[in-house]
């Protein structure tokens, strides 16, 4: 469009406007000329979504019709009634009148502060009886302009040409096969490639004040998600980063993904008018492709407190837990002695109603399958047992249950690929004083889910860490009462294949208090964060061997890139304000860099998509590694003999650099000699060599006596 | 070798200084009282009394003769080295901050704090051959830089004043006329206060450190930068090896911080880096506290530094520290 006007502008004047070179146009300084600068684009963009200045006023219909003496009456009982949900601005109450009949007309407008408020009264006070025949009709008053506008006819809607978006599985196909990570320092955030080989990072993309408060991975790396007070925005791009899409959604503090991208869920929370109700809450879910809110949904925070402990924001995240493997097909979440299961075709409950459990408290989905495993707490003192069951959805058939006793907590852990599940329960002595710990072990792909019972040798133990292999059998648990305690390693395979758990090895006294599986299994991470200093053990499982034992100083997080070929150690200011950096290491300890900075706050690595080998394949790599490995090394070597090829030159360089500084300070000195005689009176040593160590005897002469012998 | 630790004073200590043969080795810290030690085996051999307040710095003249120390109680004091007497008591409005001989030993510089509403100053005095005739008289007082100057130093020939303190940047004057020659770039300069200088043995180059974690190292007639040296912690102290291309860098957390955290995290030890590559070479450990003063013996095999745990830790190099290679 403003091509055109332009090339008719230019046409008019006799000029041809295609050589005329943009940039030696030189702009009055402060004057635009009515051209937008992108970022002004942005803003007012930006201001559209947000704030059209209507937001916080409602219609009110169906008001009883009366003449001008009930009009004060009339007004009292309706400010009466809306100024209990929000505080109605002075003058924000305004009842139209008939100028002819001199009634009132039915309706009245009401303004609150704050659009909160509003939405707040259109939900409660829509249907409101005032008497048998004045039921309350509320509306926004944007929607009505809103609904105003829709024209009578429908008009078909304009296809939009199809425009190839970019690539934005790119970075998979860095020549280097090198992964990505995101770190937020100071007011920055930035991108760089994990550059191993150079042992150093490789900046990507880095940009000031990209989110407000944190930065946010899709769980397939697709999508970088920035956080601003307007809602979210995802980014992503082949080369560098661009803006995907926007998701308005005022004051968001919390977002998630679904687990193939296919959906975002963003959470917020406002402080209620009325100090002593609960915070409302809102949460959106999005398409992530196009932007669209799918569904969303409105209430008190205590709606979407059940079970879980609350918290600063005042819900447990994620609401929604995604189940269903990864196509993105079920989201549920915790209800008072129901779990809503929702489906993504159509966005409402399955079977239209949610899945009745009395006093649920807990449940999670398993990994690949659409099961849900739930802990249903002992009732009744005791006469009615604990439970953990497993449902099948959509069906909602239960699998498995298992009833515990004298249990005091439950937490479930999946395995990632869902084939198993460890219940650790903690349950009551005898006398009621303290807890024991045991396990309960579902084999899900077995036939009719056996169910194994796991106890600690010492069954005081306490529990500290629980953790499965990824995509294994294996599960490490750190368990013991004292400052140095104990690390066992399970399997669920033993050699000849029963269906029996057993004990690998148990570590004594470890400093550690956390474990980090590698993403591809096999290693292990043993560490004691925060209290323990930062202690990293490095452990091969297959082999039962300690490979490394490092430590980095008070680190406070562990991330392992998607592959399982380097490992990050974190110190955030979050938790301590001195070292902050990051480490990153080699997948049996070594460390390879280390970065500082001031103000550090998150590391994140970029994930990656699930890989498309089939399992035989990726046996017949692991199998022919070495045929496989024999280029990367090739490789390797080259750039570590570039590397010290460039080493070597920088420190000839620098040297050479040094000498020439030297000499002339040499030659200055010299020049100045005579001068700096004369300022010492013409003391000749001027340098330090000149001086030598004279060896002085000095002989005192203490008493003299004389004394006259007897001379015989 | 073992380090030898040597207890003599009460406070921390700020200050360390070699003679020019390097047999001696004083010592400035808060308590009031700077001691004089054998430097090869850390002796004591005395203590100059006199001063009403913690002393900031000393200077020794080249004939090891006469000390000069500026202290809190806002005076600077001639001393005799050999008997401990003192010769003349220069007396300021404000507390003097740090003291430098000239070439020659017939001018000194005295750098004294802001203080009740004066500015900070830097004080050119002449120094008398016999004391008696000795005046408390400036020849130049130079004012200008916002805030404390840490430390100022003579340039080659006495031409020229090096002035370094709390606004960050370096200066350069004219010491006859009092101009301002030269500044540091804002750009390649520090970004926090500076809190040591140090000229190399023949005067060419100075090395800074400074509260923004890194040290650097200036040509002292262009003000040049020609090198960085980056650590982890801010630096109270610097030193350049007489004898083989090295520099130590010195500091820690702020004191106040200290008891917080574990001695690990307060990175009190002293850092060895090498001066052409920048690289840190080695660390020496010890000081339960910062480092806030170090110094280089001039024949390069021992140094020494002073921590804000009152002690003082002579080092003598091991044979292998001479066969570093980088």
């Amino acid at each position: 469009m403003a091509d055109v006007s332009v090339e008719a502008l230019a046409e008019q004047l006799g000029i041809d406007y295609l050589d005329i070179d943009v940039d030696s146009v030189q702009l009055p300084p402060g004057e635009t000329v009515g051209i937008l600068s992108d970022d002004d684009n942005l803003y007012q963009e930006d201001d559209l979504e947000l704030d059209t200045g209507f937001g916080n006023i409602i219609i009110v219909d169906n008001l009883p019709v009366v003449p001008r003496e009930k009009f004060e009456k009339l007004e009292g009982v309706i400010r009466k009634i809306y100024s209990q949900i929000g505080v109605i601005k002075e003058e924000g109450l305004w009842m139209p009148m008939d100028p002819e009949t001199h009634k009132t007309l039915g309706y009245c407008f009401i303004a609150y502060n704050t659009v909160q408020e509003a939405e707040l009264a259109k939900e409660k006070t829509n249907g409101y009886k005032l008497d048998r025949s004045h039921i309350f009709a509320v509306n926004m008053f944007e929607d009505f302009d809103r609904f105003m506008k829709v024209p009578d006819q429908w008009a078909p809607p304009e296809t939009k040409l199809y425009t190839p978006g970019e690539n934005l599985q790119h970075w998979l196909t860095d020549e280097k096969a090198r992964d990505q990570f995101v770190i937020r320092a100071g007011s920055d955030t930035e991108v760089f490639w994990n550059d191993a080989r150079h042992l150093k990072p490789e900046p990507v993309y880095r940009r000031t004040f990209w989110t407000e408060s944190f930065v946010q991975w899709s769980p397939m790396g697709t999508y970088l998600a920035t956080i601003h007070r307007q809602g979210a925005q995802l980014w992503g791009g082949a080369s560098t980063f661009n803006r995907l899409m926007r998701y308005a959604h005022p004051q968001v503090k919390l977002i998630d993904f679904s687990p193939s991208e296919k959906y975002l869920v963003t959470y917020s929370s406002h402080e209620p008018s009325n100090p002593r109700d609960p915070q409302r809450v809102v949460i959106n879910l999005f398409d992530a492709r196009t932007g669209k809110v799918m569904r969303d949904f409105k209430g008190s925070a205590d709606d979407f407190t059940v079970g879980g402990t609350g918290g600063v924001t005042g819900v447990p995240w994620p609401v929604f837990k995604w189940g269903g493997g990864k196509e993105d097909k079920y989201f549920a979440r915790l209800g008072k002695n129901v779990i809503s299961v929702y489906e993504t075709e159509t966005f409402s409950l399955i079977d239209k109603k949610s899945l009745k459990v009395e006093n649920v408290v807990d449940f999670c989905w398993s990994p690949t399958d659409p099961i849900l495993a739930l802990f249903v707490p002992e009732l009744g003192g005791g006469n009615q047992p604990a439970r953990v069951s497993l449902v099948q959805m959509p069906g909602k058939e239960e699998l498995r249950q298992k009833n515990l006793f004298s249990v005091s907590d439950c937490k479930m852990y999946w395995q990632s690929n869902g084939d198993y599940l460890a219940v650790k329960v903690d349950r009551y002595t005898k006398t009621k004083k303290s807890t024991y710990t045991g396990f309960e072990l579902f084999r899900i792909k077995e036939r009719d889910i056996p169910i194994e019972v796991l106890e600690l040798e010492n069954k005081n133990d306490k529990i500290i860490a629980f953790a499965w292999e990824p995509k294994g059998h294996r599960f490490a648990v750190i368990h013991g009462d004292n400052p140095r305690p104990d690390i066992s390693f399970y399997t669920m395979k033993s050699g000849n294949n029963t269906v029996k758990v057993s004990k690998l090895t148990t570590l004594k006294g470890k400093q550690a208090n956390a474990l980090f599986w590698s993403p591809g299994g096999k290693y292990v991470i043993l560490a004691g964060l925060k209290n323990f200093n930062g202690q990293l053990e490095f452990y091969n499982v297959d082999e039962l061997e300690t490979m490394a034992t490092a430590e980095h100083f008070m680190a406070t997080d562990i991330e392992w890139d998607p592959t399982g070929r380097y490992v990050a150690t974190v110190v955030t200011s979050v938790h301590h304000e001195m070292e902050n950096g990051f480490n990153i290491w080699s997948f049996n300890g070594k460390l390879l860099y280390r970065i500082m900075k001031d103000h550090f706050f998150q590391f994140s690595w970029r994930p990656r998509p699930p890989s498309f080998l089939s399992p035989e394949k990726e046996e017949e790599i692991a199998k022919n590694l070495k045929k496989y490995s024999k280029k990367y090394e090739a490789e390797d070597q080259d750039v570590s003999l570039q590397l010290s090829e460039q080493d070597r030159e920088k420190r000839r360089m620098l040297k050479d650099e040094w000498e020439k500084w030297v000499s002339r300070w040499r030659q200055l000195h010299e020049e100045e000699k005579m001068e700096r005689q004369k300022l010492r009176d013409g003391e000749a040593s001027d340098e330090e060599e000149e001086y030598e160590a004279k060896e002085v005897e000095v002989e005192e002469l203490l008493d003299v006596t004389e004394e006259i012998l007897a001379d015989d | 070798m073992r380090p030898i630790l040597m207890k003599g004073h009460e406070r921390p200590l700020t200050f360390l200084k070699y003679n020019r043969e390097g047999d001696l080795l004083f010592s400035c810290a808060k308590d009031h009282t700077p001691t004089v030690w054998f430097a090869d085996n850390g002796e004591r051999l005395g203590t100059y009394r006199g001063h009403n307040g913690a002393v900031w710095c000393c200077d020794i003249s080249r004939d090891s003769m006469r000390l000069i120390t500026g202290s809190a109680d806002q005076t600077v004091k001639l001393w005799s080295v050999q008997t401990g007497a003192q010769l003349f008591t220069f007396n300021f409005d404000s507390p003097a901050r740090s003291v430098d001989f000239s070439i020659g030993d017939k001018l000194a510089l005295i750098t004294t704090d802001p203080f009740m509403g004066l500015p900070s100053a830097i004080h050119v005095k002449c120094i008398a051959r016999d004391p008696d005739d000795q005046t408390a008289e400036s020849i130049h007082v130079l004012r200008g830089p916002q805030g404390r100057i840490n430390r100022a130093v003579w340039g080659p020939l006495n031409k020229t004043i090096i002035s370094a303190g709390e606004d960050s940047i370096i200066r350069i004057w004219d010491s006859e006329t009092g101009k301002l020659l030269k500044e540091s770039d804002k750009e390649t300069g520090h970004k926090k206060a500076i809190t040591s200088l140090m000229k190399s043995a023949d005067g060419s180059h100075f090395l800074t450190g400074s509260h923004d974690k890194s040290a650097k190292l200036w040509d002292v007639r262009t003000l040049t930068l020609i090198k960085t040296y980056v650590t982890e912690r801010p630096v109270n102290a610097v030193a350049m090896s007489p004898l083989l291309d090295h520099v130590v860098l010195g500091g820690g957390q702020d004191a106040s911080a200290v008891t917080t955290t574990d001695h690990r995290a307060g990175k009190f030890e002293a850092k060895f880096y090498d001066q052409i590559l920048q690289e840190e070479i080695g660390g020496v450990k010890g000081h339960f506290g910062p480092i806030n003063a170090l110094a280089f013996n001039p024949d390069g095999k021992s140094f020494s530094s002073g921590g804000e745990d009152g002690y003082v830790r002579l080092h003598h190099f091991d044979p292998d520290y001479f066969n570093i290679k980088t």
